[in-house]
């Protein structure tokens, strides 16, 4: 079977496992951004990660190592230019974000030496992932998925009723910081999945497919982890038979099983109407 | 009497506008209070200042004798919104996993739920008649069903002061009815202290033993049968609400 030989490449091997990790981890995260209507963070802070990446190559330095502090830096300004600048949640992500651009266009610029580098960035490309970026993706995701855990009811709180979580003594500004920081840490770790373009596409249509069919808050964090972990692993054995680019036939599988799950829903509708 | 919440000349500003005034009173264990007020007196800026959810201005809260700033024990306090105002409508939250929320105030990080815990949303659900609707997801709910969610967030932690915002407002005669016993009896029966906002005089007058009423300041704290005899508070009311309001209550 042509299916199982491709697991004999190895670089199919490090894409599994640095996909799989980052696919849970993506759809983790995206679910309470999504609910708490901050999905698109990820798509600012992947713009940020362009600059930042830049930043790396004109430096001569490893691009994540740079990429990964500096975008965390921009994910807590994003939430302090909303508190403390009266300026609402989605502008200041416009202005984070299109700062990062604007200095990764300049740096590539004035480089004028890694422009093919740092576009490659623009797109990703999950099966040229190194063994060191494999360890990297699969330690902070296992980071990621744990603080996850030890904050889970508190992450749960804010995003159900900010208001009720500091009547119970949480602390809102504390547990927004850690959601940020998070985000900040997983987007950079997709960058090299499916791009820059395309990052929060992996933070938003596993969530919102999943949201069709939850019927609890945890259930909703299990669907929506097992489609984001199809859609990588399908997204690359696709790419690889089809020799389409890996990022964006995950993206169109994740699409894929969000149309599919619109249109169970639809005639499971349908359906019950008739049987009333 | 214990005093559960006292208020030392409270002040609250929204910008430059005052919605509160050197407001001061205190409320003792199982005291029954009605908050009553006109529309925009700030009767929700008082329970969200006590709550620690608005800044404070000028002046000081305690709670259980402790200024609010040093005070942890949130469990002791039960908090009713008016209703799911700020709630998601899209969120796939179960009743179980809403009223695991309530008890949230009593654990230390990293908090997790125990056998124990879901004990208690089981024995608060059985209570309230609401054991049927564990799976269901709350934003599927009727506004009824919804509210008794909410007092079972309140209730699951056991606590001594329940604070409720216009809680009737999603409820037909009946169960308002219902709603109000219920409260009355934890009040009586096991000494819980109860905050209530209203706007109907008249009503919880059936039920509190106390009435704070305020207009941006205070101008009524104490025994219901004392409030409002005629000729007294005619910069409140008409002549005619004054006597009726003075009526309900004697």
């Amino acid at each position: 079977m042509e299916i199982f030989n491709i697991l004999s490449y190895s670089f199919i091997q490090r894409a599994f496992i640095a996909g799989s990790f980052v696919a849970v981890t993506c759809s983790v995260l995206g679910l309470f951004l999504v609910l708490r209507k901050m999905s698109l963070i990820g798509d600012g802070l992947s713009h940020v990660s362009f600059g930042a990446i830049a930043l790396g190559l004109f430096f001569g330095i490893y691009p994540f190592y740079v990429a990964i502090p500096i975008v965390m830096l921009a994910s807590l300004l994003i939430l302090k230019i909303s508190e403390k600048a009266k300026v609402y949640g989605d502008a200041a992500i416009g202005i984070v974000s299109v700062i990062g651009i604007a200095s990764g266009v300049i740096l590539a610029s004035v480089s004028k030496g890694f422009n093919v580098d740092l576009f490659s960035y623009l797109f990703g490309n999950i099966l040229a992932i190194s063994m060191i970026e494999v360890v990297l993706s699969v330690l902070l995701s296992v980071i990621v998925l744990t603080v996850v855990y030890f904050f889970y009811w508190d992450l749960f709180s804010i995003t159900y009723d900010e208001e009720y979580a500091k009547v119970i003594g949480i602390k809102p500004t504390i547990i927004n910081n850690v959601l940020t920081l998070l985000t900040a840490v997983t987007v950079v770790l997709s960058v090299k999945m499916v791009g820059i373009m395309l990052v929060s596409a992996l933070l938003i249509l596993p969530v919102v497919t999943a949201l069709q069919f939850g019927n609890s808050f945890n259930k909703t964090l299990i669907v929506g982890s097992i489609v984001s972990l199809f859609s990588v692993l399908l997204g690359i054995c696709f790419s690889f038979f089809l020799d389409i680019p890996t990022g964006a036939t995950i993206v169109m599988a994740n699409a894929l099983f969000f149309c599919l799950a619109l249109l169970y829903k639809k005639v499971a509708y349908v359906s019950k109407s008739v049987l009333l | 009497m214990k005093k559960i919440i006292e208020i030392k000349n409270l002040s609250v500003h929204y910008g430059q506008t005052e919605a509160l005034k050197d407001v001061s009173f205190a409320i003792e264990q199982g005291d029954f209070i009605g908050l009553a007020g006109p529309n925009g007196a700030g009767k929700t800026t008082l329970i969200k200042a006590i709550l620690g959810l608005l800044p404070i201005t000028k002046g000081k809260v305690e709670l259980f004798g402790q200024v609010k700033e040093k005070f942890s024990d949130w469990g002791k306090i039960g908090y009713l919104p008016q209703k799911f105002a700020t709630i998601n409508t899209l969120f796939p939250a179960t009743v179980n996993e809403v009223i695991m929320l309530g008890l949230l105030s009593q654990k230390k990080f990293p908090k997790r739920m125990t056998t124990g815990d879901q004990n208690k949303v089981n024995s608060i659900l059985k209570e309230l008649d609401i054991i049927g609707l564990k799976k269901r997801m709350v934003l599927e709910l009727s506004g009824g069903q919804q509210q008794r969610v909410l007092l079972a967030r309140a209730l699951v932690s056991n606590p001594e002061v329940l604070i409720f915002d216009e809680p009737s407002t999603a409820l037909d005669p009946k169960s308002r009815k219902d709603f109000f016993q219920y409260i009355q009896k934890l009040n009586q029966e096991k000494g819980v202290t109860i905050i209530l906002i209203t706007h109907d005089t008249g009503y919880i007058g059936n039920y509190a033993n106390k009435l704070l009423y305020i207009d941006r300041s205070l101008v009524f704290f104490g025994k219901i049968s004392e409030f409002c005899p005629p000729g007294k508070n005619h910069q409140y009311f008409e002549k005619s609400d004054e006597h009726i309001i003075w009526h309900q209550h004697n």
